[in-house]
């Protein structure tokens, strides 16, 4: 499957040199929960030069929710996520993280905020070993002791990682990696945490044990935006979803009347 | 045998010093993929500080060994400014830019510091500009010999104090940016944004910092490499950086550029392989031997001899 890359070109003509127009309202299936809301994303618009990638696109995530961003391969997923973790700076509208604007941060001053990315192709620094990997998590952070538990933690999560502590992380496999970058991104104690593609290349077993840790996480109180290509696995487990479409929000609604509805089903669940 | 060993004492105390300024390209190169072409030029900058802060102290001062410390100190901390400089002003805002446009920059950067440093500009009687003729480089390290094998009046081999010094700064600097890289906490930060900034700056790493201090680094080494350089060459002239940086650059392409032992094993080899010619054949040979090996080794190894082809990320 082809991976978009941080570097110009391979983009679909359609989507440059589509004119503007008036946006459809997305559909909304079911109701929300009325929520305080930990991240608030309002008419988002990002480009890459001259090619827009997303087109005002409206979001929220919930403290303890877990919210999932679906989409086909290309539909902006990844761009919603860099623009919310500053890798991007938007073009125009407003990214608002419990109640302060954070729009044009950079993303290293929205780490100490609560923000944790983990990024599209895991971004584990494969020329350090595992430790430093899970160090770097924790690289804004002076206390020791408090480090040194979460690491423990991480170990709890994934014993695997404790085995491998002193390897070079180039020397895991592609599962093992994913349970690094999750713990990374865990080490900074985050609020919420953004995940791209977490299931992306993994065996089947090895993606439940993923999303089974991932609901321990949520659970202990930490928000998470999940964007997946496997709709199942992410209507599964979220409270509320929100469908993407080349750049634009097509639907939302709560995952299980998303997984019911007829559209979503053949568009996404290939039946 | 006595000449052997000989050129061996030469072409190590050469290398040293070209890994020294080979460690700044690597660096800079670690972290923002770019050919720092200036790298030589600040390093030429550094030896006029040193020169300057020498003559203000006056003779008797210059020597002392606190006088050598602040000769080094002050090119050193000229040298971390002018990196700092170069990398605020000439490469941050191209750093989105294709590599060839930053790369075009450097080569610019480096003209104009070296050509810059041709003219000749005062006020009264202070100097800033010092022209382009060479000037006599301070003794800041009074020259003797410390081991004379042989007849005295025909030695068969000789070691210098200079050349001792010199290797010993080399490898202080050297050993002290080791742990640095690999022991701190900067170090790690460092190493991270080499392989990739961009998942950098989401762990909070301050990524602009990290380029700029890493920059600063470099350039310090360059400086101290500079001074040893003068003290050597007993002269300095504002080209001195073109030819230092170029031959300090072949090091680190020959050892692997953005490998930090790799500079300092392809400085000493290339420290070596210039002495020998310069030895055993003829001193005109030198640098069409220098860049002929350099040819050689990216013929059968283009990453340099402990580059390791890095697989392009998907
Ligand atoms: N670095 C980039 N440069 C240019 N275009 C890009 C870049 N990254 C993504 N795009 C384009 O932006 C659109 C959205 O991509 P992306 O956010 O990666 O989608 P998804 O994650 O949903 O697959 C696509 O058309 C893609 O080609
Ligand atoms: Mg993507």
């Amino acid at each position: 499957m082809a991976v978009a890359t941080l570097v110009e070109g391979a983009v679909p003509v359609d989507l440059a040199m589509r004119p503007c127009y008036p946006r459809a309202m997305a559909t909304v299936l079911g109701s929300r929960a009325p929520r305080d809301p930990l991240l608030d994303v309002k008419e988002l618009h990002v480009s890459y030069g001259a090619i827009i990638a997303l087109r005002g696109v409206s979001l929220s995530v919930g403290k303890g929710e877990v919210v999932a961003l679906i989409g086909a391969n290309g539909a902006g997923k990844t761009s919603t996520l860099r623009a919310v973790s500053g890798m991007l700076k938007p073009t125009r509208g407003t990214i608002t993280l419990d109640g302060g604007e954070v729009t044009g941060l950079k993303a290293n001053q929205l780490v100490p905020r609560g923000m944790a990315h983990a990024p599209e192709g895991r971004g584990i620094f494969l020329n350090l070993s595992v430790a430093e990997n899970l160090d770097l998590g924790a690289y804004l952070r002076r206390d020791k002791p408090e480090i040194e538990r979460d690491r423990e933690q991480c170990f709890t999560l994934f014993p695997i990682l404790k085995e491998r502590y002193q390897q070079r992380a180039g020397t895991l496999s592609g599962g093992e990696q994913q349970m690094l970058a999750i713990s990374r991104a865990l080490m900074s104690r985050p609020r919420l945490l953004l995940l791209d593609e977490p299931s992306l290349g993994l065996a089947p077993q090895v993606i439940e044990r993923i999303f089974s840790i991932l609901r321990e996480i949520n659970a202990k109180g930490v928000s998470i935006l999940l964007v997946e290509q496997n709709a199942h696995l992410a209507l599964g487990m979220c409270h509320y979803a929100y469908v993407l479409e080349t750049g634009e929000l097509v639907m939302e609604g709560g995952g299980k009347e998303l997984l019911k509805s007829p559209e979503i089903r053949k568009a996404y669940l290939g039946e | 045998m006595a000449e052997l060993v000989q050129h061996i004492i030469n072409g190590v105390a050469a290398g040293t010093i070209y890994a020294l300024v080979a460690l700044g390209y690597t660096m800079v190169y670690g972290v923002l993929k770019l050919i720092n072409f200036a790298h030589g030029d600040v390093m030429m900058v550094g030896c006029y500080a040193g020169y300057a802060s020498a003559h203000t102290m006056g003779r008797e001062h210059s020597t002392s060994f606190l006088g050598v410390t602040v000769v080094f100190l002050v090119a050193m901390g000229m040298c971390a400014l002018i990196g700092f400089l170069v990398e605020r002003f000439a490469y941050r805002p191209l750093r989105e830019k294709p590599r060839l446009v930053a790369l075009i920059t450097a080569i610019g950067v480096s003209f104009a510091i070296s050509y810059g440093f041709q003219l000749k500009l005062g006020v009264g009687a202070l100097t800033i500009l010092p022209g382009a003729s060479p000037r006599a480089f301070p003794e800041v390290i009074t020259p003797s010999d410390w081991l004379v094998v042989g007849d005295p009046s025909y030695p068969d081999i000789v070691l210098r104090n200079t050349q001792v010094i010199s290797v010993l700064i080399a490898v202080a600097l050297m050993a002290a940016l080791q742990v640095l890289v690999f022991r701190s906490r900067f170090g790690v930060a460092m190493r991270a944004v080499s392989f990739d900034h961009r998942t950098s700056a989401l762990m909070g790493i301050p990524v602009d910092r990290v380029i700029a201090l890493t920059f600063m680094l470099g350039s310090a080494l360059a400086a101290g490499a500079g001074i040893l350089y003068a003290i050597k060459d007993t002269r300095i002239e504002p080209l001195m950086g073109t030819q230092v940086g170029l031959k300090a650059f072949v090091a680190a392409v020959i050892g692997g550029i953005g490998h930090v032992p790799g500079a300092l094993v392809g400085a000493l080899l290339l420290g070596l392989v210039e002495e020998f010619v310069v030895g055993y054949g003829s001193s005109t040979w030198r640098d069409a031997v220098a860049f002929g090996f350099l040819i050689v080794v990216l013929l059968f190894k283009p990453e340099g001899l402990f580059g390791r082809v890095t697989a392009e990320k998907v």
